[in-house]
């Protein structure tokens, strides 16, 4: 039988419903691969085979009767900041030691209402902080891409880095994402895999560990357009207790896979071309956008002339805000608790101990930007310039543009444990410089692989859209995806 | 703006994190790191600009003010470190 693990989930699905297999088979060659991967990976921090072949088991029962769900049997990964029932939640840190929710969250629900299976939960950057997965209490991710050879080790990118290296590893038909700041179209771009953010209110965040509640927005990646745009369906939808979903109808996403972008206007930003951008970066953006013209779409130069200030906007309203929701590990409600000599005492101790470096230095970060004294000339002025961001785009936008093209990231992987990296968090930071922008406007944004560097690692574009207009960035993913014409799988040395 | 180490001091005071007196000086250079990135924004003209609080344009939804949920005082206390008869158990707070 050919490996059931290949299969695109598209593809999974119509064999699950031709029965030409079972999804008790289909969750079982995952599980098995899982088994065999991970010690490498380290991409799962928690397998859950029980509750994944139980899920299959009850999949089986109604495919067998012709009925399901639109994912009905998919075996998924959940990235570890989504609150699953009764099931490890921690957001990849010490300080949520043990911590296994009472409640599902909304995006999981509906995911498993809609039929999905969980194979388990996957590994991220500390509380979606990174852009590397390194920050992870559970140690870094390895990328299942090596540079042409080298055996050294890579990132995958990060936050939702356990999810793109189990989705291009073939440890999962798709997976749960989150991104603040780029954290699904960064790593991505990074495996070769396809990854959306939505626009913000588009999926409810209800019951997923908040990290900045202005910007953070859940969706998935996938390894085609067609799996994204399928998942995304799913997981869609206005949900009473999330007070920023948005109440819109959710259209059926893959539906729009195949509308190609005749008569599209395709932006393309002239504050995105940085100095000492890579050439590779350049040719592959040029190449963009002929694939998209010769299938019928119209390019047009346009400004956003505040690009290059969303990134010190964003390191002053992300950690503001991560600052007041990390408020609520304190030792007392769940998760790491270490005593001291009083309460206060327990509190500081319980935090010193129970957050890694780089939450902490965000935490202080937004502490400081937000006390007395500081709050005017750093919040408000960042929330002020956020304004300005925002209204480049609906000026590009009311001038007749329809998507905007942009490199998704302005490299390839780079090394685990990389050394001038960790000596400036500032460089680390720069990894989201095409990708933040998109999250300080709301916007969606997808990462489609369209190429390779010179020695042989993924790249990937990203498409920006209108709000609530995803439909868009499907169909004009789909036509880079074919363009670029496939061969982003790693090759198997786990 | 910079900030020297007693505001390192300070700052982990008020974020409830216990800074060592051997992590002061490496707290303090990342952070002014950081600080100096986004002075930056110090460029941007802002006057007559709106400060954003919604990404999206709409306006907060209400509810009835009615008890909509709860009434499972141990699942609320289900992963806590310490707890009795479905309370949370905290170091002595008042002599």
């Amino acid at each position: 039988m050919t490996d059931l693990t290949r299969l695109s989930l598209a593809d999974a699905r119509k064999g699950l419903v031709a029965k030409s297999f079972t999804a008790t088979e289909l969750t079982s060659a995952y599980l098995s691969a899982i088994e065999r991967a991970n010690p490498s990976l380290n991409a799962y921090v928690a397998v859950t085979p029980d509750k994944a072949l139980d899920m299959a088991k009850a999949s089986d029962a109604k495919l067998a009767q012709g009925q399901g769900g639109a994912l009905e049997g998919i075996p998924l990964g959940i990235k570890d900041l989504f609150g699953t029932k009764g099931v490890h939640t921690q957001a990849a840190s010490h300080i949520l030691d043990g911590f296994k929710p009472e409640y599902e969250s909304t995006v999981t629900s509906n995911l498993w209402r809609d039929g999905a299976v969980m194979l388990g939960k996957l590994n991220m950057d500390e509380f979606a902080m990174g852009s590397s997965n390194e920050t992870s209490y559970y140690g870094p991710v390895i990328s299942p891409f090596r540079a042409e050879g080298s055996n050294a080790s890579l990132v995958p990118g990060g936050s939702s880095g356990g999810s793109a290296a189990a989705v291009s590893a073939w440890l999962c038909a798709g997976a749960t994402a989150t991104d603040t700041g780029g954290s699904i179209r960064q790593p991505a771009a990074f495996t070769g895999t396809v990854g959306i953010k939505p626009t913000y209110g588009r999926c409810s965040r209800w019951g997923v560990v908040a990290f900045a509640s202005s910007l953070d927005q859940a969706g998935p990646i996938a390894r085609t357009v067609e799996d994204a745009a399928i998942m995304m369906t799913s997981m869609s939808g206005f949900d009473p207790k999330d007070s920023t979903s948005v109440d819109l109808a959710v259209p059926d996403f893959a539906a729009a896979v195949e509308r190609g972008v005749k008569g599209l206007t395709i932006g393309v930003p002239r504050e995105y071309r940085m100095d000492g951008m890579p050439a590779e970066i350049e040719k592959l953006w040029a190449q963009g956008l002929e694939w998209l013209k010769a299938e019928g779409a119209t390019v047009k130069d346009i400004s956003l002339p505040h690009t290059k200030y969303a990134l010190p906007a964003y390191y002053i309203v992300a950690p503001a805000e991560a600052s007041s929701n990390l408020a609520r590990y304190d030792g007392v409600k769940y998760g790491l608790r270490v005593s001291g000599k009083d309460i206060t005492d327990m509190y500081e101790l319980t935090r010193a101990a129970g957050f890694g470096r780089e939450v902490k230095r965000r935490i202080m970060i937004g502490t400081y930007v937000l006390s007395a004294g500081y709050f005017d000339a750093y919040y408000v002025k960042a929330q002020k310039v956020r304004t300005l961001i925002k209204k480049d785009f609906e000026d590009a936008f009311n001038a007749g543009v329809d998507a905007i093209l942009t490199p998704a990231t302005p490299s390839a992987a780079f090394g685990v444990g990389d050394e001038a990296l960790a000596a400036d968090p500032v460089a680390m930071y720069l990894n989201d410089i095409f990708t933040v922008t998109v999250n300080m406007a709301g916007l969606p944004g997808i990462a489609v692989p369209a190429g390779k560097d010179a020695k042989g690692l993924p790249l990937g574009l990203q498409l920006i859209g209108k709000p609530f207009d995803e439909e868009t960035l499907f169909a004009a993913g789909r036509v880079i995806e074919k363009a670029a014409g496939g061969g982003f799988e790693p090759k198997s040395w786990w | 703006m910079s900030v020297d180490a007693a505001t390192v001091k300070r700052i982990g005071r008020l974020a409830r994190i216990r800074i060592e007196e051997n992590e002061v000086e490496a707290y303090q250079s990342e952070l002014n790191a950081i600080l100096g990135f986004v002075e930056q924004l110090g460029e941007v003209n802002v006057d007559g600009v709106e400060a954003m609080t919604s990404v999206t344009p709409m306006t907060l939804r209400r509810r009835d003010d009615v008890v909509s949920d709860g009434g499972y005082p141990e699942k609320i206390v289900s992963n806590a470190p310490l707890t009795e008869d479905n309370f949370f158990m905290v170091p002595k707070v008042i002599e």
